[in-house]
């Protein structure tokens, strides 16, 4: 019994990181159909800027955190309106190929300028301290996060099924042609999208740095798990991407508890089923 | 009529008088190849060995034993025999290195055994610290320590101070297995038990499971062995959230402190336990001096066990040169080392003449808080310890 309730908090802990992680990407591939590799990217520029903002200019954590934030989605932004606009008409393989280029561009720059060491995020001491759930205790940063997971979904969610903002989004990726001539501003559309992946993107580096400390090599070393809770939550869906994320977070923390010999075997099993019965994503039929 | 032939008799013993003092010219420069990571994720661990071996020749005056020395660096980037077989080949055959040196990660070094011992080419490991590396050549010398030497003397000390019942969580691989095996036996023939033995996959990011499994197990303790950077900062952080020290389960470790990750940790550290053969926090003139040394070589290297390994190992080195009077002699050189003994910055070292692994003192060790910063205090030493894994 304590073992099970065990494997469902921590499970539920780990799969909200891992959405958190995963979200900013839901929105690039999953809904403007851009196959964005340099999604880790932005998850390191928003933790780095935190780390920068909280240690070197010691300011505090809950500022620090939408700022970071808002350099992450800054950042996108830039990028898309420089760079990536002209790659949304490209085939995948070109996407892929330039995203995965901008991603050892960008690991190889910092480790020549900020160099190969882990960057700490200081911590609030009221969220470094761990909180006492009766029969055992839980980091309070994982409340944290699961907080920020389930807002970040709820919004996000909301943004894209009933604003305005939503519906043009979706016009501009199912038919940019009809979109533009029915005067949506497909452009405007196009790159705030883009920056919000980027800022969520952000969100993630920040609070999942706990799990997924923040190095040079970040931006690629994460990159299967969100690639996979993305697939199995399906492209498009954020409630498919939480479900994806808690569950998986579930099954990987279960093997850690009964039986850990078998390394991430469990993980990707699960994977492969999940993908073998809903190859459109967990939520669709 | 003759004047030909003598001609070219006087042009030829010119000539080759000519070659053989350029020879001689460059037989003054001594060249050792270091192997090690210089790019990628561990590349923090090649600058740890550049100012290491560096700030040693510095502090001898630039020379060593009256000659010139070059250092050829070659980039192994990570585990990849492959690779550091073809570069050690290229350094030995076409550099034509006296000496090889660096070696983090226990693949790369074995790859190299056999090039070393046909070509007569000592070859000092710096730090990969598997206790069979030495056995595969006769060239090899190792100036780190094995995870059986530091493992075993903790293992008996906490058998003595009435800890019963263990836990052994190490990372699923070479060194973690090697430290696993040496803490059991050691730790069961002295009367105590391993409750659990957990092996946690390299790629973890989450290890709360695996320290909720700890606290439940009712163990007094747990010893474990994590590779340094992110998963041992992720270990030791999910140790303090989820209240381990408070439940009364101590941490017992190796290198999990040491000096390069010990100020990411934060207080959390404070406290932990391990038992290794270098801190920075020696007390001795000895390791002022290198602490002084690496920090004046590199501002971004720290004394720790790495640069410490490429120290004593460029000492080696140094006595090799002297024993061979820059000669390339790899017999000559190796009967050297056998038989050496000196001070070194973690204290009196001597290398085992039949294992060629280097015999040290192990000390047990707090994190303590000295001036605002973190060290490695050492409490007790253990004594001069050999490679344990070697005389099993």
């Amino acid at each position: 019994m304590q073992i099970l309730l065990n494997i469902l908090i921590d499970g539920l802990a780990y799969g909200m990181v891992l959405f958190i992680i995963a979200v900013g990407m839901s929105v690039t591939l999953g809904l403007m159909r851009f196959v964005n590799l340099s999604h880790g990217a932005f998850a390191m520029i928003g933790g780095y800027a935190a780390a920068w903002f909280t240690r070197e200019a010691s300011w505090s954590f809950w500022v620090a955190l939408p700022l970071a934030v808002l350099v992450a989605g800054a950042a996108g932004a830039l990028l898309e309106a420089v760079v990536l606009r002209y790659l949304y008409q490209r085939s995948d393989l070109d996407q892929v190929l330039f995203t995965i280029g901008l991603t050892f561009f960008l690991i190889a720059t910092t480790n020549a300028f900020i160099g190969p060491q882990v960057q700490l995020i200081k911590l609030p001491p009221e969220i470094a301290q761990s909180v006492d759930l009766g029969f055992r205790t839980l980091p309070a940063q994982r409340l944290l996060v699961i907080f920020a997971g389930l807002v970040a979904a709820a919004l996000s969610t909301w943004v894209v099924a009933r604003t305005r903002f939503g519906i043009w989004l979706r016009a501009a990726v199912d038919n940019p042609e009809s979109a533009a001539a029915l005067g949506i501003p497909i452009r405007t559309v196009q790159c705030a999208c883009f920056a919000a992946g980027a800022a969520l993107a952000g969100l993630g580096g920040i609070l999942g740095a706990e799990l997924m400390p923040l190095e040079p090599f970040y931006a690629l070393k994460y990159l299967v798990v969100v690639l996979v809770v993305v697939a199995v939550g399906g492209m498009g869906s954020l409630m498919g991407t939480l479900a994806a994320a808690v569950l998986l977070g579930t099954v990987e923390t279960a093997s850690k508890y009964l039986a850990s010999e078998w390394g991430n075997l469990f993980f990707f099993l699960a994977m492969a089923i999940l993908l073998a019965w809903r190859p459109n994503g967990l939520l669709r039929r | 009529m003759n004047s030909y032939p003598k001609r070219f008799a006087v042009a030829l013993v010119t000539a080759s008088t000519l070659v053989f003092t350029s020879v001689n010219a460059n037989a003054q420069t001594v060249k050792i190849g270091i192997l090690g990571p210089f790019s990628g994720p561990f590349a923090h661990y090649g600058t740890l060995f550049k100012a290491g071996a560096e700030a040693y020749i510095a502090s001898q005056g630039g020379k060593l034993a009256g000659k010139e020395v070059e250092l050829i660096y070659r980039d192994t980037g990570g585990p990849n025999p492959g690779q550091t077989k073809n570069l050690a080949q290229e350094l030995i055959v076409k550099d034509k290195v006296d000496y090889l040196g660096g070696f983090i990660f226990t693949p790369n070094a074995f790859a190299v055994a056999p090039l070393i011992q046909q070509s007569q080419t000592p070859a000092v490991i710096f730090n990969a610290a598997t206790s069979a590396i030495t056995d595969k050549s006769e060239f090899f010398i190792r100036t780190s320590y094995t995870l059986w030497q530091v493992t075993v003397p903790l293992a008996q000390w906490a058998a003595k101070q009435n800890i019963k019942k263990v836990v052994v969580a190490v990372a699923d691989y070479g060194p973690g297995i090697d430290a696993e095996t040496a803490f059991k036996r050691e730790f069961t023939k002295n009367g105590g038990t391993v409750v659990e033995s957990i092996r946690m996959p390299l790629a973890t990011t989450d290890f709360s499971p695996f320290v909720q499994r700890i606290k439940a197990s009712g163990a007094q303790a747990v010893y474990t062995f994590l590779p340094g950077g992110p998963p041992n900062l992720a270990f030791i952080k999910a140790y303090n959230e989820n209240g381990l020290a408070q439940a009364g389960i101590q941490f017992l470790g190796t290198a999990e402190t040491d000096e390069y990750d010990l100020p990411k940790f934060g207080d959390a550290a404070l406290g932990l336990t391990t038992a290794f053969h270098y801190s920075a926090a020696h007390d001795s003139a000895a390791n002022k001096k290198f602490v002084e040394a690496i920090k004046k070589r590199d501002a971004n290297a720290v004394a720790n066990y790495a640069s410490v390994g490429a120290w004593d190992g460029m000492y080696v080195i140094h006595k090799m040169i002297e024993a061979t009077g820059g000669q390339k002699d790899g017999l000559k050189a190796i009967a050297a080392a056998r038989t050496l003994k000196w001070e070194s910055p973690r204290g009196q070292v001597r290398i085992d003449p039949k294992t060629r692994h280097i015999v040290q003192d192990v000390y047990l060790r707090k994190v303590e808080k000295i001036g605002g910063q973190l060290v490695n205090k050492e409490i007790q030493s253990f004594g001069p310890q050999v490679d344990h894994g070697l005389d099993k």
